[in-house]
């Protein structure tokens, strides 16, 4: 078995029982194991390091050289993290998986980088993704595809593409992500593993490379709930950097519930319908039958206008992104192309060169929808669309604890099944956008596998109930047991 | 649906020079694209009020008082093109 195989195994395969091996470790055993004095950091990184070394995924874009030397008494104690090309990072390349800055060296560090290194939680590497974070596929790299640990010739899903098959793959203890759309939920479900959107504004965006502002939120990518739990406790927190952070009003509390008893769950039909395919359907009645002998009781409430909610969003985030996007010039950073015009040459020969075909076609999507004699019939009802979106939640939490769905509609695709088709692409996140648009958190847990491939099942919940959806997702990632399903699988 | 003539005035307004294959491609796509966004169009929203941002979040202020910038010459570092004082750029032309 090659290295890489070997790493795969031990997060999904029987495990061996060889404590020495952090790799068969969830993030949360590690932390207790260093606590216990059977591992030490400088081991744990050690092993990482050479595992990331080995990547055969594509996943990671770059590696830490040296072993940061982290403080085994730290909450985090040590157990390194992988982290997505466009969180800026000091002195550390951070292209957000473009070309256009290509070779950039931040000069300074995102808050929830730093928040999590004073945590403990030293960079591992930063993570291949989508260009910019448009994509579910994570093909639209400049920097190549990454390829899926369940099967290399499929997707690992995107845009946090390189941290889900990072993590699932064994290469990375845990990762963090971005979710505009769906970007860690989505890429969460394909590879096995768990990813939480946390409730926008938890979590600082300073540092981040903005793709669209009002729905970018960065989150936890991990092996298992209580993994994101402890590591979005150190992620939440107000930055004076951020003015549209919030911090989290309670702390993030380790989840241990075994029962789901009094818990009203909502299966919203737009969201578990057509295009669900027979697969994702059969894991995700099987994991509603679980949540009944847990104790919660399921029933049906609409979200009427989610069917609108792609719409809505293809021209919300496109817009955000055309304004946000505005900055790559070739002027301060990044590359600039040899243009021997005027300015105008130069703005439009750098960016000509320098984005990749999906970043500029949703540059001319947000460009057109903002335009004069546009904007009322796009980018206005796009926002009353949301609006409804939102309303739609609000009615649905009167009467259920959280919602619950697929995560997304179809398992794991072939390479370059969807990458002449945008619109195919974009309907890949129909069952994430609707939280993204009314900005509330959602999780997604592995249900069990379809074909031999991973479906994510999706907690959602109010504004700020991460505590409720990660106790809910614990006590159904026990009853579940992906651990076993997949060991099963061979 | 969009035509040529307005992805090229699209693109103008972007700062992205197209090739031929580019606008071509980029036609046929963002009209399928528009075709599928324009079904909000069905929707009553007339007393709607937009959704601009989740938080409801109002004059977040914070003390006027100076405090340190990044340094020129750390401005300056990833410049494609500077003297050293500011970022050379070519004219902007007549």
């Amino acid at each position: 078995m090659s290295a890489a195989a070997d790493a795969f195994a031990a997060v999904f395969g029987p495990r061996s029982g060889d404590p020495s091996r952090a790799v068969e470790h969830t993030a949360a055993e590690l932390v207790a194991a260093v606590g216990a004095g059977t591992l030490s950091p400088a081991e744990i990184w050690s092993e990482y390091a050479t595992l990331a070394a080995g990547d055969e995924l594509n996943a990671y874009l770059w590696r830490a050289a040296e072993d940061p030397g982290a403080d085994a008494a730290a909450p985090l104690a040590g157990v390194p993290l992988a982290v997505k090309d466009l969180f800026c990072t000091e002195g550390v390349p951070s292209a957000a998986a473009s070309r256009i800055l290509e070779g950039y060296r931040p000069p300074y560090t995102a808050t929830v980088v730093e928040r999590l290194a004073a945590a403990g939680a030293p960079m591992l590497g930063k993570t291949n993704m989508d260009e910019f974070a448009m994509g579910s596929s994570n093909e639209n790299s400049a920097f190549g595809a990454v390829a899926n640990p369940w099967d290399r010739e499929r997707v690992p899903g995107g845009s946090s593409g390189g941290s889900a098959a990072a993590v699932a793959g064994g290469i990375a203890p845990w990762a963090i992500g971005t979710d505009t759309g769906g970007s860690i939920r989505q890429p969460a479900a394909l590879c096995g593993i768990v990813g939480l959107k946390p409730t926008y504004g938890t979590v600082s965006r300073y540092g981040m490379i903005a793709f669209a502002s009002s729905l970018d939120q960065a989150g936890p990518l991990t092996r298992d709930v209580t993994d994101a739990a402890l590591l979005l406790r150190h992620m939440v927190g107000g930055d004076a950097c951020d003015s549209t952070s919030t911090g989290h009003p309670g702390e993030i509390e380790l989840p241990t519930a075994e029962r789901l008893d009094g818990v009203r769950f909502g299966v919203p039909p737009e969201l578990t319908g057509d295009g669900v395919e027979p697969g994702v359907r059969a894991v995700f009645e099987a994991a509603l039958a679980r949540i009944e002998e847990l104790g919660g009781s399921v029933t049906e409430v609409p979200l009427p206008h989610s069917g609108h909610a792609i719409s809505a969003y293809y021209v919300l985030a496109p817009a955000e992104a055309s304004a946000n996007l505005a900055r790559f010039d070739g002027v301060r950073y990044g590359r600039r192309a040899a243009a021997d015009g005027d300015l105008l040459s130069l703005y439009e020969q750098t960016r000509e060169e320098g984005f990749g075909p999906e970043v500029k076609r949703r540059i001319m999507l947000g460009t057109y929808a903002l335009s004069s004699g546009y904007y009322d019939a796009y980018y206005g009802r796009a926002q009353r669309v949301r609006t409804k979106i939102a309303e739609d939640f609000a009615a649905a939490f009167d009467q259920v604890d959280l919602i619950v769905c697929p995560t997304s509609p179809t398992v794991a695709f072939k390479l370059g099944e969807r990458t002449a088709d945008p619109l195919a692409m974009y309907l890949s996140d129909v069952l994430t956008v609707p939280m993204s648009l009314a900005g509330i958190p959602a999780i997604s847990i592995p249900g069990g596998l379809a074909d031999g491939l991973p479906v994510g099942i999706q907690l959602a919940g109010p504004a700020f109930a991460e505590n409720r959806i990660l106790d809910a997702a614990l006590a159904l990632e026990r009853a579940i047991d992906f651990r076993s399903q997949a060991a099963a699988r061979g | 649906m969009i035509d040529r003539d307005q992805v090229l005035h699209v693109a103008r307004l972007a700062r992205l020079r197209l090739t031929d294959a580019e606008v071509e491609a980029m036609t046929g796509e963002l009209s399928t694209i528009l075709d599928h966004i324009e079904k909000i169009g069905e929707l009553d929203l007339d007393d709607v009020v937009p959704t601009s941002h989740v938080v409801a979040l109002e004059n977040v202020l914070r003390r006027d008082e100076p405090r340190p910038s990044l340094p020129r010459e750390v401005a300056l570092d990833q410049a494609p093109d500077s003297d050293g004082v500011g970022f050379r750029v070519p004219s902007p032309g007549a």
